[in-house]
């Protein structure tokens, strides 16, 4: 087990040891792999002792450190109010308290689940992953970082570092809702992130992002450009909803048919529009 | 898998220990195996029962997803030191009054969930009880119980206790 101290440190690390290498920072996704020997690595890079991956600023948009936990992300009074509260909605839905605690955000995103809760909400916000290698930093929108199911634009030399997030302007509001048949330590049968960005009582930017309905976490791009430019009436929004389906390509398994989950899209893309509209206009909904 | 072990040394219930790890072991069985604090049990092994919960730096985790190398350096706390020789934490002492434990298996679990929700939120409502200690599965006979011992250790913990 390697233990760096810094990113430069862990960089060297994967150049030395590349594809046997494996990085652990919270170990709720890496340790039941462990256990259950689906996974081998020749070493364990541990992330806990790196500090910059821990720190998550505000300033100007959010520059979110790839170790910081989703129990942070739950309680940062930062991110408690109107355009982050989906990312924050969706910190607080992960695992139990004991897991929240330990699971990092990085984590969640380079473990690439479909059904990734916080993956959404950062999607809604535009987010950009930054990663470091070998040949130093690099940018990657986060829509373009998740390949397929597992699967992200990682090297093996590579690792996430930061999740950058661009300032969603005055009148943003956010919102995460996910459907499961109990409220803790479950997965998305369908999870739903919405943003939208006001200027005097239009919609200058939508964003819906649908989580556990395809390989990776989807946009739905004709229900976003269906409300920018509009005013956000419930019929307009409830349109949306409709188109958000299109978007969804669903499986059948034992957490839902395709026709439920494609019914979760619609019901929870209008709620959570309607929610994050309520916030967009300074309400605490 | 390289098993020469590794020195690190945590603070354990107060106390500075150097213990000796493999790299891959969990910090519950180095608890359990090596440090013969057996209170923390294995349960499921992935997170999801509880039983395993310990703090780390203050906060409670599901030991048996912590590697143990990861508490190098760090605060430990089991249900080993959450009261004294002496002196049973209120937790404690509101459980053995209102009977909580059945099998028992679960209860250090949930003592060190409910211990970290009070040092977090010193005046919990019903619902955040019952949110606070949702990460612990308890098999036997339920939560209502806990809920209302929790409820009146609550009046008799000072707040910022651990």
């Amino acid at each position: 087990m390697i233990l760096p101290g810094s990113v430069k440190e862990c960089v060297q690390a994967l150049a030395e040891h590349g594809a046997a290498a494996k990085l652990v920072a919270g170990g709720t996704d890496l340790l039941p792999q462990l256990k259950n020997h689906l996974l081998k690595p020749g070493v364990v890079v541990d992330l806990s002792g790196v500090a910059t991956l821990k720190k998550l600023t505000a300033d100007k948009g959010l520059r979110i450190g790839a170790a910081v936990t989703a129990r942070e992300l739950e309680r940062d009074g930062r991110l408690a109010t109107g355009a982050y509260r989906g990312l924050a909605e969706s910190g607080a839905l992960v695992g139990s308290v004991q897991v929240r605690h330990l699971a990092t955000l990085g984590g969640n995103i380079c473990n690439a689940a479909p059904s990734a809760d916080m993956i959404p909400p950062l999607l809604a916000l535009d987010a950009e992953a930054v990663i470091a290698g070998p040949r130093g930093e690099r940018r990657v929108p986060l829509r373009d970082f998740i390949t397929g199911v597992r699967t992200t634009v990682l090297g093996a030399d590579e690792l996430l570092v930061e999740l950058s997030v661009p300032d969603p302007g005055p009148h943003s509001g956010g919102a995460y809702l996910r459907h499961t048949p109990r409220r803790e330590l479950d997965i998305a049968v369908v999870g739903v992130g919405s943003q939208v960005t006001l200027a005097n009582g239009v919609c200058t930017k939508a964003r819906i992002a649908l989580a556990a309905v395809a390989p990776t976490p989807v946009h739905a791009r004709a229900a976003e450009r269906a409300l920018e430019g509009q005013a956000l009436t419930p019929q307009r929004i409830e349109e949306a909803a409709k188109l958000a389906v299109e978007a969804a390509r669903p499986i059948s398994d034992q957490r839902g048919s395709v026709e439920f989950r494609r019914h979760l899209v619609r019901v929870l893309t209008r709620r959570t529009l309607t929610t994050a509209l309520a916030r967009a206009n300074g309400g605490q909904a | 898998m390289n098993v020469r072990k590794q020195a690190m040394t945590l603070t354990l219930n107060d106390e500075l220990v150097e213990v000796l790890v493999k790299p891959y072991e969990t910090l519950l069985d180095t608890l359990r195996e090596t440090l013969g604090l057996t209170g923390p049990k294995e349960g499921c092994g992935t997170g999801d029962c509880g039983a395993c919960t310990v703090h780390l730096d203050g906060k409670a985790v599901a030991s048996c997803l912590v590697l143990a190398l990861q508490a190098r350096n760090r605060q430990v706390r089991t249900i080993e030191g959450l009261g004294t020789d002496d002196t049973l934490h209120p937790l404690q002492d509101a459980f053995v009054r209102h009977g909580v434990p059945q099998c028992g298996f679960c209860i250090p679990g949930v003592l060190m969930a409910a211990a970290a929700l009070l040092a977090e939120t010193p005046r919990p409502s019903d619902e955040e009880i019952r949110y606070g200690i949702a990460g612990n599965l308890c098999r036997c006979t339920g939560y209502t119980k806990m809920v209302t011992a929790i409820a009146e250790a609550t009046a008799a913990v000072p707040q910022g206790a651990r």
